[in-house]
This record gives structure tokens, sequence and C-alpha cells, in this order.
């Protein structure tokens, strides 16, 4: 099983990708909304996204409350 | 449809409702890509009554109050529904609050009942607020097996058999009661009568009726005015069908309107701009030639579509576009928030008519829509049948604060008669927000009176409510604004909350203060979120009391400093 900085590092560059900003732009502790310049709706597709990636299913509910790269890796690493 | 003017309340003209479409399709509800459940009226009607017998047992009784924290699913509906057929009052709290802000509006307003859902219940259980005396009976969906529901009981186990009484309710009495706001400061619980959703439900539907056979998806939360009242009581007095999904992720909803034949569907203004994104990006993605033809044929529908929307024809002009909303849609349905005008006019041009309007929780559900005769994207229609407005002290441009009289307007502020007194005058509804009609009655908005905010997703946001996380900043005195209450806008859109700081003497704002205050600010959800802060250089003025004197420092600020101040956060 990966560790959770494996995790952490996988939704950076994944997230990256998805909207399209470069890599080193964005931090474990950013807040996501502000950073990917974001809504909520954007932020549920990335989360498709990333369990689609990790093979887990998270409810929507999962992500209330969650704004920062660091607290989403941890609740995937959870499931995994 | 019924005829509503023959009932005093809302669970005797449910109850009539489940027994004359008793084979229709009321309730669909699907989680991603599989359906859960598909209820007729007569399902919907026996998963309903063993539920208000159990209650009954219980001691509720007519006239107590009961709170529903529940995202949108059919048991949302069915325990409603229980609760108007025991006579009770029904509290919708909004499932994305934390659990502290939840569990103090259910202590607010005093609810004998609690139905959530199991792990709202398990994260209210955690919460220093938390009392386990506090409400009577709690019901919770969706417990895992051997789960520790501290004191609950399953909703799905919590069930007696024999007939329960039907406790009718006079029209003066309240069904709901329903927050505006206030989670931090002052809990502004808007008690709406039995009155106030038959007549709104009678207006609204006089518009953009419902029938046997329409199908109205349901994503904005249930407890949200316009979502009881479009997805719920409306189309249930109609026989016509609701449809839940349980994830309001994109990919899901857009799969919906396909799989459903979605007829109506209400919005939020940020889910509405995220679909027009979504549809330019598609339409970038044409070739030359394609996208060249769908400009034609835009340009046609747009033509033969000016005076008046014609979904049939434009279904014709723009097939493909259709069918990617399921080829049955007739209207979307926004409100709640301002919406760009460029937004509903992408939708009209392409024949799906945004039906755009205004209203606030105080007024039942909406107040004005526009009735598409012609469409108009600059207003937010005209009044409601019922529904009295008027421009008071209107300034040289004809712009004043809208005030409304309507059979719809709410009875009071839950245990705030001064609020009630200073908000309902003479009869009158001060809405707090700045209007003018244009010479065909349409109303236009031109921004607010109050210190609030409204969210793209349609959350009110009173700054005072959210001051609280930034108490103790090692600075000297700090408070929230809205952008536009300081700045006057005379325009809505560009909302944003803004962080004003009064630093110690000598005080220099340095790195750690503002990740103290990102910090900080991480504490809200993210609707909340401060967005900006400006330092400012005079002490603020203050009552004899010590509150702060929120007017004259606004102004102040406003005739000192422009708004480009206001860094980002």
């Amino acid at each position: 099983m990966q560790t959770s900085e494996q995790t952490l590092n996988d939704i950076l560059a994944l997230a990256a990708a998805h909207f399209k900003v470069p890599r080193e732009k964005l931090g474990p502790d950013d807040d996501f909304f502000k950073t990917l310049k974001i809504d909520s709706l954007q932020a549920l597709d990335l989360l498709t996204k990333l369990e689609n990636h990790f093979h887990v299913e998270l409810p929507d509910y999962e992500l209330q409350g969650v704004s920062d790269f660091r607290t989403l890796a941890s609740r995937i690493q959870s499931r995994l | 449809m019924l005829n509503l003017d023959q009932y005093n309340c809302l669970g005797a003209a449910l109850r009539d409702a489940l027994d004359r479409w008793p084979n229709e399709t009321c309730l669909i509800e699907s989680d991603r890509n599989r359906e859960k459940s598909r209820l007729t009226y007569s399902d919907f009607k026996d998963l309903a009554l063993p539920l208000a017998r159990a209650l009954q047992d219980a001691d509720f009784r007519p006239g107590e109050r009961a709170a529903i924290i529940m995202s949108n699913q059919s048991k949302w509906l069915v325990t409603a529904y229980a609760i108007f057929y025991c006579g009770g009052v029904v509290v919708p709290l909004d499932y994305k609050l934390t659990a502290s802000e939840q569990l103090q509006l259910v202590a607010h307003s005093k609810a004998k009942v609690l139905i959530t859902e199991y792990h709202l219940w398990r994260a209210m259980t955690q919460a220093p607020e938390f009392d386990n005396r506090a409400v009577k009976t709690v019901l919770v969906t969706e417990a895992p097996l051997r789960a520790d529901l501290s004191g609950a009981f399953r909703w799905e186990e919590y069930r007696r058999k024999g007939d329960p009484v039907f406790e009718s309710r006079s029209r003066e009495d309240a069904a709901c009661i329903v927050y505006s706001s206030g989670t931090g400061g002052r809990p502004k619980g808007c008690v709406l009568t039995h009155e106030n959703y038959l007549e709104q439900c009678k207006a609204l539907t006089a518009w953009y009726p419902f029938w046997p056979g329409v199908r109205y998806l349901s994503i904005l939360p249930t407890n949200h005015a316009i979502d009881f009242m479009v997805g719920f009581i409306g189309p249930f007095v109609c026989g016509a069908c609701v449809v839940h999904l349980r994830t309001l992720r994109p990919e899901f909803v857009r799969d919906a309107f396909v799989k459903y034949k979605i007829t109506y569907v209400s919005l939020v203004p940020m889910v509405l701009k995220n679909l027009e994104r979504g549809l330019r990006g598609k339409f970038d993605e044409l070739s030359t030639v394609k996208r060249f033809l769908l400009n034609r044929m835009i340009g046609l529908n747009k033509a033969m579509t000016r005076r008046r929307a014609n979904v049939k024809l434009s279904r014709k002009l723009l097939p493909q576009v259709h069918e990617a909303f399921g080829g049955e849609l007739l209207a979307l349905i926004t409100g709640g928030a301002f919406v760009e005008p460029s937004t509903l006019q992408f939708f009209y041009d392409l024949g799906i008519p945004v039906v755009n309007g205004y209203g606030l929780t105080e007024a039942g559900t909406a107040l004005t829509l526009n009735d598409l005769k012609p469409f108009r994207a600059d207003t937010v229609g005209k009044p409601l049948p019922g529904v009295e407005l008027r421009i008071l002290n209107p300034d040289g441009e004809r712009i004043g604060e809208v005030a409304a009289k309507s059979r719809t307007i709410m009875s009071h502020y839950l245990d705030e008669p001064e609020l009630t007194a200073e908000t309902i005058v003479d009869g009158w509804l001060l809405t707090g927000d700045l209007g003018r009609f244009d010479k065909n009655g349409h109303l236009q908005l031109f921004g607010r009176k109050k210190n609030m905010i409204v969210t793209e997703g349609g959350k009110n946001i009173y700054p005072e409510d959210i001051e609280t996380v930034f108490d103790g900043l090692p600075v000297k005195e700090s408070c929230v604004f809205a952008a536009n209450y300081v700045w006057k806008a005379k325009a809505l859109g560009q909302e944003m909350l803004v962080l004003v700081l009064r630093l110690e003497e000598g005080q220099e704002f340095g790195e750690a203060l503002k990740n103290e205050i990102v910090s900080r600010n991480r504490r809200l959800p993210d609707f909340k979120r401060v967005q900006g802060y400006m330092v400012w250089n005079k002490d603020f003025p203050r009552t004899a009391s010590m509150k702060i004197k929120r007017t004259i420092l606004a102004e102040e600020i406003a005739g000192s400093v422009d708004r480009a101040t206001v860094a980002e956060l």
C-alpha cells in the first residue's frame, strides 16, 4: 500500500493536470478552492478523478469542510 | 392539480394528493449510476403513515417541532409528510452546516424530534455543544449494522402498526420554521404558515404548472425554500414526480437529465454557470464547419423566439443541445442569488428558458418571476399573482428599497418580536434589497441596503454571524463587512466579505498575522469565508454598550478609501 506522502503527491499532480496549473504552484496546505480558483462543483469533479485513480468511492459529504490537499489526502488514505 | 383554496393545511392537501394519484410515480432516488428506489404515491403513503403513528405513540403532538437534517432523498419528504400528518411543524436545516451550527439551530427551534443521517448525527454527538437531553426523539437513517447510535433510533425501523390520527391545522398555524441565517449571531427562524405555502404554491403553479408525468430534478437542498416548494409541495399537489440524486457531481447530474427525461430543474447560479462553462467548452471543440452551422441555428432560434419562448420549435432547431438535457426540459428555474444576464441569455438563445426570479425566505419562496412573455435577462420578472410590491423612498433614478405585501409573507421571526417589527411594518415586508420597476412592470435589482451577501450558491451570509471566528486575533479590533455595503455598488454580483482590521499602536501587518487570519478563515465552511482584508487606521465608532456602529464605520471607510485597497486573502 502506498504511503500518505505518496497519496498526497499523487493528488497534487492529478489536481495540477486536471486544472492545467504547474505542479510546483500547489502546496499540500493550500486551500484548493483559492489556489485553483474553483467552486465546490469543480471540486466534486476533481474528487471523481481522484476516486478513479485510487479506486475508492467517497460520498459527497466527505468533502464537506475539507479545503486543503493534505486533509483530502488523509480522507482518501483512510479508504485505501 | 388539487384546488388548494379548499385546504387549510399542507397535511390535508398532501393526503388528498396521495389518494388521488396512487399509481403515479412520485419519487425516484438515484445514487451515481444506480437507481436506489422508486415510489408511487401509494408506496409513499405506506412508508409515511407507520412513521406518523410511531411519532404519535412517542407523544409527538400537534404544534410541536421536528427538525430534518438530510441531503436530498425520498426519506426527507416521507418524514416531512409524517410530521405534517401529526400536525407538527417541520424545521428544515442545512445539512452542510457544521455539527455545532446544526445543534445550535436545533436548540433554538426547540425541536422535540430530530431526523438526520447517521454520519451527521455521529458528528453532532462529537461536537462540544452536544447535549443528549436536548431533543426527545432522534431518528437516524442508514446507520451501519452495529453502529453506536448514542440514543437515536433507526429511521428504517421506527414505525408502528395501526392508523395514525390525522391532525388538521388552521391556515394561520406554523407549517415550517426556516432559518434564513444566523448560526453565529442572531438566529433568524422564519415562521411560515400553512397559508403561506398554499398561496405560494397556487401562485407558482398558475405560471409554471406541473402535471402527472412531469419530472422535477431536485438538486437544491430540500431545506432551501425553493426546493421545498418546487421539489415537494408543488409537484405533489399536481401528481408529478421528483427525482433525487444522492450525488451532486456534475457528470451524474448531466446523466440524470437524459436518464430521467427531466422537465424542470431548479439551480443556483453557480451550477448554472458550471453548465454554461461545460457547454461552451463542448462548442469550442466543434470543427469550424459545425460551429458555423450551430451559430446559424442559434441565430435562427433567437429570431424566432424573440417575443415568446417556443421550446418545441427550439428542440427541432437545436436537437443535439436539447437531447443533452434529455429532450423534455421545459425550463431551468433559478433564484436565490444574482445571475449574470449573459448566462440567462446564453441558455435562452439555445431554446432553454431560464425562469429567473426574486424572493427571500421571509416571503415564502418567490415574489417575482420571469413570465417569458417576452424573456428578459436584465430583470427578475414581474410580481407573482397576489404579490404587491412597492419601492420605498425612491431616489432620482427611481431606485429604492423593495417592500412586499402578500399572503406568502412569513408570520414572524421565531422568538424575535423586535426584529419582526423592524422587518414587517404595517403588513409590508422590508426586503433590504434595492430595486426599481421598468415601464413594463419588471423588477430590476440594484444591490442591497443590508450588510449581507448572497453567494452564488444561494446562501445568505451575514458578516456578524462569522465574526466570532476572528475573535481574539492579535489586533486591537476587527469586524467583517459585505464589500457592496461599504462601497455602494448599485449592482449585484461581485459580492465578497471583507475583514477590517484595526491594529495596535505601532503594530505592523506581517506574515504571522496573515497566516493566523488564513487559518481562522479555514474553520468556516468555504461559502462563508472572508475573501479580502484591509487595515483601518482609526478606532471603530461604538455605541454606549460597545457595539460597533457599523453604518457609520462603513461610511467612514467608503469616504476615505477605495474598494481597490482591499487585499485578497
